[in-house]
C-alpha cells in the first residue's frame, strides 16, 4: 500500500497484519503509540499506588493482593526495601519513558502533524513504523526485567553510579531498554523535523502552522540533540556493569566490607552530567507538546485569535535552546564550585522567563474571548493553574542558597509531578476528549467526562499539593518508611491523605477508560468538524483515510481566524479561500 | 514512494534544496556528533581527573592504526566516486568503487580486530585501566558504526541496486546519504586517532 | 546496628519548617519564604485574571469574541518585573548566601574539624582526638571494626575517635566536616542545621556549619543508597561544652590503647624483639 508504488493509481489490497499491526500510516502508527501508552501509564500508576499503600501504612501488609506478591517482594503482603526501590525506579521510568512521551509525541504528534501542516504521511512511512516497533521492544524488555533474579532496575530512574553499577541484573536490562527506547525517539525525531520542513502544503509558511506543531518541531528538536549523551553513558555503564571497566567507579570503594576489584580512577559525578544533559530537556519534552494541545483547544474554545502568537513561538524556540544549558541544577549539591554553580542559576532564571510568558499569553487569550467550556476545554483551562504551581515551584529549587533545604525532598517530587500529572497528563486528556471525534467520528460521552474531570482534579491535587508540605518538613526522598525520622513522623498524616486522593484518582480513571470504549460504538455521531476548528485536520473525512486529503489542500490563511468581522461564521478555515 | 503521496523522494525542495533523505541523514549526523560528542567529553573529564594517564603511542599501535587511517580516507574517497559515476551514468563503475568502499571498511575492521587480538594477548581488556576502557569503548562503537555503514553499503550494492533501473535519482540519492554517513564515521576516526593513539 | 525510629522528646516538628538551630539557617529559610510570597502573588494575579475572563468571557446570547487581541503593554511590565525580581534574588542573595555557605570555611583553628566517611548504610565520623590531626587511613585495612580502615601504626591514630551514626559536636563553635563516601552516593543532612550536601566516593567535600542551639537532633541521607537508604538514620547531639567533653572523655577512654612499646630496661631474660614499635 505504501511501499513502493510504481503506480500512483495502484491499491493493494492489505491484510488484517498490514493494515494495523505493521502499518506505515502515521494514524495507525499513532493510535499504536497512544494506546500502547496509555496502558503503560495505566500499569506505572499502579506501581505507585503499591507505593503508596506503603507511605500511608508503614510495614502493614497490603490487603487482599497482598499475597499474590513473591517472597522477594512483598513476602506476607509486606513490602521488601528493595522491591519499594524497584517500584520507585520504575514508576518513574515508565510513566516518563514509556507513557508521557510515547503518548504525547508518538502518539499526538503522529496522528496531528501530518494533518496539520497538510501533509500526506510523514516524511519516512517505514522508519515511523520502525520507530513505534523500536519503543515497544524497549517497553517488553523493561517489563522483562521484572522478572529477573534482583527484580527489575532499583537505583532510581536516574541511575547514579557507583550504586547502579553494582546493583542487580535488572540495572543491566534496564540499559538495554534504553537504548531501545532512545533509538525509536531518535528515529521519530528525524522523521518529525524532516516531515515539518518539508512537506508543509502550499501556503502554509511556518507562521501559519498551528502552535501544535512548532511545540512538536521544538520537541523534536529536543529529543535528537539531547538523547544521544545518554545513550553514551548507557554504553559507559554497560561496560562498567558487563565488561568490568571504571567509567563510574573511583577507586578504593569497599562494598559491604569488601573492595571492589576495579582498576578505580572513574569519576561518579560524569554519569550525572551525562544523564541530566539529557533529561533536562527531556522534561520540556514532556511539557512542550502538552502546552501545543492545550493552545489548540483554548484558542477553538475561545472563538478568538490566539494571543502573541509569534511571541509564543520565540518563547517556545528559546525555551529550547535554553533548555540544553541548565542540566547542572540537578546537581547543585555535588560540591560544584563557584563558576558552574553561578552559570547553571543564572540559566536557570533566565529559562523561567519563557515559560511565564508562554502561561500570561494563554491566559491572555482568554480577554475578550467567547468562552465555550467543552469538555476538552475543562481540562486546557486547568492546565493553566497547575503548570503555573509547578513551574513556579520550581524557583526555590533554582536557586542553589534554598535548594541547600529542599533539594532531594518531597518538595521536588511535588515540583515535578505538578507539572507532569496535573499538567502534561491533564492536557493528554484534554487531546484525547478533542480530537477522539476526528479518529472515530464519534463524540466520548461528556457526563462521564466532566465526572472524570472534575474527580481527577481534585484528587490529583490532594495527592501532590502536601508533597510540598512534606518537603518543607525536610521529609527525604525514596524512602520505604518515612516514619523512620522524627520530622517525617510530624508530617505522616499528609501520606495517608495523599494515599486515599490517589486510591481516588485510580477510580476516577475507570470513568476515562470505560467513556473511551463505550464511544466507540455507543458516542454520538458527529460531523468532520464537531467544535468547528480553523486548522488543516478538521478538513478531511473522518477518519482520515490513507493519504489523508483527497487532494493535496491549499492553505490561505493563518492557523486561527476566528470571529473575524464581517463574516457569517465564527472560524474560517485555513483551507478555505474566502 | 509514489511521489504522489510523499513529495521530495527524488527532487530536492524548492526551499530547502535537499531531498527528505538528505535532511534525514544531515539530522541523524546531528545526532551522531552528540553521541560522539559526549564519548570525547567523557574522555576529557576521566583523563583530566586521573592521577596519571598513559601516552597513546606508548601503548596502542600507531603504525596499524596510521594505515587504517589511509585505509578509512580511501574508502571515503571511493565512496563519494561510487555515486559520481552514478551521476555520469556508470552504473558498472560504481559497483566497482562501493565495492572497494565496503573492501576497505572490512580492511580496517580486520586490522582493528588484529589490534583488538594483540591487547588480549597481552592480557590489556577495557577492566586493564580507564586507558583501556575508553580506548575500546570508543574504537568499539566506532567499529560498530563501521559495520552498520558496510551493511547498508552492501544492501546498496546488491538487492537495493535494483532501484537504479526504476528510479536513477532516488537511487543515486539514497547512496549520496551513504556517502554523507560514511564521511562522518571516516571523521569519527580522524578524531579518534590522534586523540587515542597520539597524545 | 540498626537504628530505632523513636521519637524525640525535644524539638518540636510539624507542618512548616524544621526548628532552625544553625547560625546560617535564617537567611536560607526567609529566602523560601520569601520566594513563596512572589510565587502566591504571581499565582493570585494570574488567577484571578484567569477567573475573571471566564466569567466576564463566557459564551452566552448576545457575546461575541473579539478578533482584535489586548492592546495592552502590561505583559511587558509583567515579564520584565517578574525577570528583575529573579535577577536581584539571584545575584544579591542567593550569590553571596551560597559563596559564604560553600566557598568561605572557617578556619581550621577556630573550629572542630570531623571527617565523615558514610557507607551503606551508616555514618561513620572521624575525630582527629586531642592532637587535631587525623590519622593515616587505608581501604586495606577496612573491617567491621575498623570501618575507616585506620593505620593504628600511624602514632597520629592513636587519640582518633570513630563514632558509627551519633555525632557530637559543641554549640557556638564552627564544625568543618569533610565528607566523603566508602562505597556509593550518599547525601548528608541535617535538616535542622540547614546542612545537606552529596558525599561521592572518590571525592572529599568540606562542609561548615554552626549551631546555635543545643538539643537532640536527626541525621538522614538525602540521596538513594540502596535498600538501608531509609535506615541510615543518624543522630547529632549538639551539646554544650561541658556535655562535649565529657562525651569527648568517654571516647576516649574506650580507645583500644596502642600496642605497648619496646621496654627500655634490658629484660632479665633475653625476649625476642616486639613485633610492632611505637
Amino acid at each position: 500500500m505504501s511501499q513502493n508504488h510504481n503506480h500512483p493509481t495502484e491499491h493493494h489490497e492489505l491484510n488484517w497484519i498490514q493494515k494495523y499491526v505493521f502499518s506505515v500510516d502515521h494514524k495507525v502508527i499513532g493510535i499504536q503509540y497512544a494506546l500502547t501508552g496509555l496502558t503503560f501509564l495505566f500499569f506505572g500508576f499502579c506501581l505507585m499506588m503499591l507505593m503508596r499503600w506503603q507511605l500511608a501504612f508503614p510495614g502493614e501488609p497490603l490487603p487482599l493482593i497482598g499475597k499474590l506478591f513473591s517472597d522477594t517482594t512483598m513476602p506476607g503482603g509486606v513490602m521488601l526495601p528493595e522491591f519499594y526501590n524497584s517500584l520507585g525506579a520504575m514508576h518513574g521510568t515508565i510513566m516518563v519513558f514509556l507513557g508521557v512521551v510515547p503518548l504525547a509525541v508518538g502518539g499526538f504528534g503522529n496522528y496531528l502533524v501530518p494533518l496539520q501542516i497538510g501533509a500526506a504521511d510523514m516524511a519516512f512511512p517505514k522508519l515511523n513504523a520502525a520507530s513505534y516497533w523500536s519503543y515497544f521492544m524497549g517497553g517488553v524488555i523493561m517489563l522483562i526485567s521484572f522478572f529477573v533474579p534482583g527484580g527489575p532496575a532499583n537505583s532510581g530512574w536516574t541511575s547514579y553510579p557507583p550504586l547502579s553499577d553494582i546493583a542487580s541484573t535488572g540495572q543491566t536490562v534496564w540499559l538495554l531498554g534504553m537504548v531501545f527506547l532512545i533509538t525509536s525517539s531518535l528515529l521519530g525525531s528525524v522523521n518529525f523535523i524532516v516531515t515539518i520542513v518539508q512537506m508543509r502544503a502550499k501556503g502554509l509558511s511556518f507562521f501559519r502552522m498551528p502552535f501544535f506543531v512548532w511545540a512538536q518541531f521544538v520537541t523534536s528538536f529536543l529529543l535528537l540533540l539531547a538523547f544521544p549523551p545518554l545513550e553514551a553513558a548507557a554504553v559507559l555503564q554497560l561496560m562498567d556493569r558487563v565488561a568490568g571497566t571504571s567509567f563510574f567507579l573511583p577507586s578504593g570503594l569497599v562494598v559491604s566490607g569488601n573492595p571492589l576489584t576495579i582498576a578505580g580512577g572513574g569519576n561518579p559525578v560524569l554519569w550525572q552530567h551525562l544523564f541530566w544533559f539529557l533529561a533536562h530537556p527531556e522534561v520540556y519534552v514532556l511539557i512542550l507538546p502538552a502546552i501545543g494541545i492545550v493552545t489548540e483547544i483554548i484558542v477553538n474554545n475561545t472563538r478568538k485569535p490566539l494571543y502573541g502568537y509569534k511571541t509564543l513561538v520565540y518563547s517556545v524556540l528559546f525555551l529550547g535552546f535554553m533548555s540544553f544549558v541548565v542540566w547542572a541544577h540537578h546537581m547543585f549539591m555535588t560540591g560544584m564550585g563557584t563558576t558552574m554553580s553561578s552559570f547553571f542559576q543564572a540559566t536557570t532564571m533566565i529559562i523561567s522567563i519563557p515559560s511565564v510568558v508562554i502561561l500570561t499569553c494563554l491566559i491572555i487569550t482568554l480577554w475578550g474571548a467567547s468562552i465555550r467550556f467543552t469538555l476538552p476545554m475543562h481540562f486546557a483551562l486547568a492546565f493553566l493553574p497547575m503548570f503555573a504551581i509547578g513551574g513556579l515551584t520550581g524557583l526555590p529549587l533554582g536557586l542553589t542558597t534554598s535548594d541547600i533545604h529542599l533539594h532531594d525532598t518531597y518538595y521536588v517530587i511535588g515540583h515535578f509531578h505538578y507539572v507532569v500529572a496535573p499538567g502534561t497528563l491533564f492536557a493528554l486528556f484534554a487531546g484525547i476528549y478533542h480530537w477522539y471525534p476526528k479518529a472515530t467520528g464519534r463524540m466520548m460521552n461528556t457526563l462521564l467526562g466532566k465526572l472524570h474531570f472534575w474527580i481527577s482534579f481534585l484528587a490529583i491535587n490532594g495527592i501532590f499539593m502536601p508533597m510540598f508540605i512534606q518537603g518543607i518538613a525536610g521529609v527525604s526522598r525514596r524512602l520505604h518508611t518515612p516514619t523512620m525520622y522524627a520530622h517525617a513522623q510530624a508530617v505522616q498524616g499528609t501520606n495517608v491523605f495523599m494515599s486515599c486522593s490517589a486510591w481516588i484518582l485510580g477510580l476516577a480513571q475507570l470513568l476515562f477508560i470505560v467513556n473511551f470504549f463505550m464511544s466507540l460504538k455507543n458516542g454520538k455521531k458527529t460531523n468532520d468538524n464537531p467544535w468547528n476548528g480553523t486548522t488543516l485536520e478538521w478538513s478531511t473525512p473522518t477518519p482520515p483515510p490513507h493519504g489523508n486529503f483527497t487532494k493535496p489542500p491549499i492553505v490561505y490563511r493563518g492557523p486561527y481566524e476566528y470571529s473575524v468581522p464581517g463574516h457569517a461564521t465564527d472560524f474560517i478555515p485555513q483551507v478555505q479561500p474566502n | 514512494m509514489s511521489s504522489a503521496l510523499i513529495p521530495y523522494i527524488d527532487e530536492p525542495h524548492p526551499v530547502t534544496g535537499v531531498t527528505n533523505s538528505k535532511l534525514g541523514v544531515w539530522l541523524f549526523l546531528a545526532s551522531e556528533v552528540m553521541l560522539f560528542g559526549a564519548l570525547f567529553s567523557s574522555y576529557i573529564i576521566l583523563r583530566v581527573g586521573a592521577v596519571t594517564w598513559p601516552h597513546g603511542s606508548a601503548i596502542l599501535n600507531v603504525p596499524l592504526a596510521t594505515l587504517n587511517t589511509m585505509v578509512l580516507i580511501t574508502s571515503s574517497v571511493t565512496m563519494v566516486m561510487s555515486w559520481a559515476s552514478l551521476k555520469m551514468n556508470k552504473f558498472g563503475k560504481f559497483r566497482f568503487y562501493l565495492g572497494s568502499t565496503i573492501f576497505l571498511a572490512f580492511v580496517f575492521l580486520v586490522v582493528k580486530a588484529f589490534e583488538y587480538g594483540a591487547k588480549f594477548e597481552h592480557h590489556h581488556f577495557p577492566s586493564t585501566d580507564n586507558f583501556y576502557g575508553l580506548y575500546f569503548t570508543l574504537t568499539g562503537l566506532h567499529g560498530l558504526h563501521i559495520l552498520g555503514g558496510i551493511v547498508v553499503n552492501l544492501y546498496l550494492l546488491f538487492p537495493g541496486s535494483k532501484l537504479w533501473k526504476t528510479n536513477p535519482e532516488q537511487f543515486a540519492g539514497r547512496v549520496e546519504c551513504a556517502g554523507l554517513y560514511w564521511h562522518f564515521v571516516d571523521l569519527v576516526w580522524i578524531f579518534l586517532f590522534p586523540v587515542l593513539y597520539l597524545l | 546496628m540498626l537504628p530505632e525510629a523513636a521519637p524525640m522528646e525535644n524539638p518540636h516538628y510539624g507542618w512548616g519548617f524544621p526548628p532552625d538551630v544553625s547560625t546560617y539557617g535564617a537567611v536560607i529559610d526567609h529566602l523560601i519564604i520569601v520566594i513563596h510570597w512572589f510565587m502566591l502573588v504571581l499565582f493570585v494575579g494570574w488567577g484571578i485574571f484567569f477567573v475573571y475572563c471566564l466569567i466576564r468571557f463566557r459564551q452566552r446570547p448576545g457575546h461575541k469574541a473579539s478578533y482584535e487581541s489586548a492592546h495592552t503593554k502590561f505583559p511587558k511590565f509583567l515579564e520584565v518585573g517578574i525577570a528583575l525580581f529573579e535577577a536581584f534574588l539571584l545575584i544579591a542573595v542567593s550569590y553571596p548566601v551560597w559563596s559564604k555557605l560553600r566557598y568561605q570555611l572557617p578556619e581550621e583553628k577556630d573550629s572542630l574539624v570531623i571527617r565523615i566517611v558514610a557507607q551503606q548504610f551508616v555514618w561513620n565520623i572521624h575525630y582527629p582526638g586531642k592532637d587535631n590531626v587525623f590519622g593515616k587511613t587505608d581501604p586495606k585495612l577496612i573491617s567491621d571494626s575498623n570501618p575507616l580502615g585506620l593505620d593504628m601504626t600511624d602514632p597520629a591514630s592513636a587519640d582518633d575517635i570513630v563514632s558509627v551514626s551519633q555525632l557530637h559536636i559543641p554549640v557556638n563553635k564552627p564544625v568543618i566536616a569533610k565528607l566523603s563516601s566508602k562505597d556509593v552516593i550518599h547525601g548528608f543532612s541535617i535538616p535542622v542545621l540547614r546542612v545537606k550536601h552529596d558525599v561521592i566516593p572518590g571525592m572529599v567535600f568540606p562542609i561548615w556549619f554552626q549551631a546555635k542551639e543545643t538539643g537532640q537532633f536527626e541525621i538522614a541521607c538525602a540521596q538513594l543508597c540502596g535498600v538501608g537508604h531509609t535506615l541510615m538514620r543518624g543522630f547529632v547531639s549538639i551539646d554544650t561544652p561541658e556535655q562535649y567533653d565529657a562525651w569527648m572523655a568517654e571516647q576516649v577512654a574506650q580507645l583500644i590503647p596502642p600496642p605497648a612499646a619496646t621496654p627500655v630496661t634490658a629484660p632479665t631474660t633475653p625476649a625476642p624483639a616486639p613485633a610492632t614499635h611505637e
